[in-house]
Order: C-alpha cells, then structure tokens, then sequence
C-alpha cells in the first residue's frame, strides 16, 4: 500500500513533504522514544508519534522510513516541514490518538 | 460543623527520578482514607504528580504542603530551582525545554503545566528566575456519602 | 474484555496481578510519554507503553489505570514489580510491538479513548 492510499482512506492531513506520497509503506511503527525507533523501525515503515522534536526528521532520514504521522492534532516545526519537503518523507497529521492511529492501519495493511 | 484541617508536608529533591512520585502515592492513599471521591483524588494527584517530576526535572529541590479541609485540598508546591523565564509560554501545550534523557525517561511532551491546570479548581502559579517556582492549587472536597444527596 | 482475552490474543506473559485476569476493560490507549497518558480522563483503560521504568507504574497510579501492557519486548524491574503489586496493578510483557498490539486489541473489540 501506498502512502497516498492511506491518506485518502484515513483522512489524514497532508503538512508536508508531498513528493514523497507515492513510496511504498513495509508497516507500521508506533513510538515515542527517539532511541527505539533508532534502534527498531524498519526501512519503509510509517512512523505514529506524538513527537514534534525536530529530531524525529533526522531520525526519519537516517532510517529511511516512508511518513510520519503525528497524532493528536500536533503540528511540526517549521525547520521540520523544510526537512521533510527536502527529503521527501512526507509528515502526516490526524487529530486520532496513536492506538487507533495504529490499529486502523494495522487492518488496512493486513488485508491488503 | 468544626472546621477541622489535617496539614501535611513533604519535601523532594531535584534530579532523583527513582523517587518522583512517592510523595504523591504518599498523598493519595491519605486522601482514600478520607472519604473523598476518587474523581477528585484523581485530579488532585495527578496534578501533583506532573508538579513533583517537574520539580525533579527543573528545580534543586522543593516542599510540598497540602491542607485538607472540610470544603477544600489545597496544594502548595514551592522550589528552589532556575524558575520560569516565560509562565505563559510554559503553559503552552507542547512547549518543552526538556533534555533528551528527560524525553527517554518518558516526560518532556509539554504537557504538564496545561494538565495541571486542568485538574484544579483554581491553579495559581509564579516564578522568580534564579529563585524558584510556586504553584497553589485548590480542589473543591466532594465526598463520597455527599454524592447521592 | 476481560484482561485474560487480551492476555491470550497477544500470547503474552502476566508478571504480576494474575488474580485480577477478570478485570474488564474497555478502551486502549498507546503512548511512551506519560505526560500523555496523565491527561486521559476515562475509566477501564488498558495502557500500551515501550516505556518501562518506575514512572510508568507511578503514571499507572495516579491514573487510576489497572493494566499496563510492556510491548517491545521490554520487561519490568523488580521495582517496577514491587510498585505494582502495593497498588494492585496487572503488569503484562509481550514482544510485540505497539503498533502491532494496538491493532491486534482493536481487531479484538477494544475501544479507542476519542
Ligand atoms: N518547576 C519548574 N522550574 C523551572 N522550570 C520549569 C518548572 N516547571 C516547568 N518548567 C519549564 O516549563 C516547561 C513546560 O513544563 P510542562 O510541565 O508543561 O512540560 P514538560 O515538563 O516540558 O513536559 P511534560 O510535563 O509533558 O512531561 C518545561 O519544559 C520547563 O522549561
Ligand atoms: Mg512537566
């Protein structure tokens, strides 16, 4: 599944990076500790965080995940959304809580 | 009725995240003894609680005073620590000054001061740079036997 | 559902609180920040963290939360144990993942919190 195809199935609000819609999502990573997603997402993952720390671009760069979605109505940064349109991994937002955030694209994922 | 006011105190060192929170555990199970509804206990607490780990994370060191009353819990934090350059911008949901080993510890959101407020009645809070932070909280009392009245 | 059912469908481990397997609850909610977790206001939550240290049990007890479920693989300290055991707390280890855990209980029927 493409990360477009999960914008349009869950209604999630497109902040930035925009060029990057079109990658291809392995799976999903739910975290709030920078050192975890460091340590444990994989290549391609979709990243569900409450984390607006401009750090969780870089982070998203170096493990070359697929999006970022932030939870909870949060916003990124202005140097963030610079980031991203650079790097082309596109930051998601969803006014949703990560469990449901998680759980919904967990299904859609699943049955694909 | 006799106004009767059961005072307690504690106080709590920065720095030592083993202990944060022991003395809110200490201050809710008082609380449970006494009748209190446990919505309120709720509010009361984890507005202490978000106050003690500031207290660790920000400031030197701090006292706690709490005064149970028959209307009211009143809660005074007061620390010696670096106090708060901006109390408007600190209150903003998501403005964190927290270290990187704060956010692993799983705080720093910014989020505390906000909760905080939201769990009193009335919330009062000043600061003195280089002095310290005060907060004053004060929940109303509601009884458990009071409820169905 | 009751805690055993999340017990089974995650194939997880209960470290300590075995006598309340009955407990119900009716909504999830998965963060490692529990300045998050702090602002929750209803009843019956499980908690799904990766953060394991003394404040989550902490966090769990000011909370008036029962369940907390330690995914990533991440075990509890033996303080960690002792804490949960004065306040009558459920700790469950599983090596899945929150994503995975959150879909999994979802599937399942539990219910998001908003
Ligand atoms: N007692 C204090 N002394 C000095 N600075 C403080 C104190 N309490 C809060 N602050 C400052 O105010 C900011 C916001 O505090 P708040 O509790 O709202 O969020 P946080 O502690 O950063 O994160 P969270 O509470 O969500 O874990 C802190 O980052 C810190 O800069
Ligand atoms: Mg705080």
């Amino acid at each position: 599944m493409k990360i477009i195809d999960l914008v349009n199935k869950l209604g999630l609000e497109i902040l930035s990076g925009e060029n990057g819609l079109n990658r291809t999502v392995s799976g999903g990573y739910t975290s709030d500790l920078l050192s975890d997603v460091i340590a444990n997402a994989q290549e391609n993952n979709i990243w569900i965080t409450l984390q607006t720390h401009k750090n969780v671009m870089a982070i998203a760069s170096l493990k070359d995940l697929a999006a970022i979605i932030l939870i909870n109505g949060n916003k990124p940064e202005e140097d963030t959304r610079e980031q991203s349109n650079i790097e082309n991994i596109p930051i998601l937002g969803t006014k949703g809580n990560a469990f449901e955030t998680s759980a919904k694209i967990y299904e859609l994922l699943n049955n694909e | 009725m006799v106004e009767e006011t059961i005072s307690l105190q504690y106080k709590i060192d920065g720095g030592d995240f083993k202990k944060a929170g022991y003395a809110s555990s200490q201050i809710k199970k008082r609380l449970q003894k006494l009748n209190i509804h446990p919505k309120v206990i709720k509010k009361i607490v984890i507005a202490l609680y978000e106050a003690e780990i500031n207290v660790v994370a920000y400031a030197y060191d701090a006292v706690i005073r709490i005064e149970i009353g028959n209307e009211t819990v009143k809660v005074k934090i007061k620390d010696n620590g670096p106090g708060i350059q901006d109390i408007n911008q600190a209150m903003e949901k998501g403005y964190s000054t927290a270290s990187s080993k704060i956010r692993e510890m799983g705080f720093g959101a910014g989020m505390g001061l906000s909760n905080m407020k939201k769990n009193s009645d009335k919330f009062d809070i000043k600061s003195k740079i280089n002095e310290g932070t005060e907060i004053n909280i004060i929940n109303y009392r509601i009884n458990i036997k009071n409820e169905n009245n | 559902m009751e805690v055993k059912e999340v017990v089974s469908i995650l194939n997880a481990k209960v470290i300590c609180g075995k006598q309340y397997l009955d407990k119900s609850v009716d909504f999830g909610f998965a963060s490692d920040l529990m300045s998050d977790v702090l602002t929750l206001d209803a009843d019956n939550i499980l908690l799904i963290t990766g953060l394991s240290n003394l404040q989550t049990i902490r966090t769990l007890e000011m909370s008036d939360i029962c369940v907390v479920i330690l995914a990533r693989d991440k075990k509890a300290s033996k303080g960690m144990i002792e804490l949960a055991i004065e306040s009558d707390l459920l700790i469950i280890e599983t090596e899945k993942s929150m994503f995975k855990t959150a879909g999994l209980l979802f599937e399942a029927g539990l219910k998001s919190v908003y």
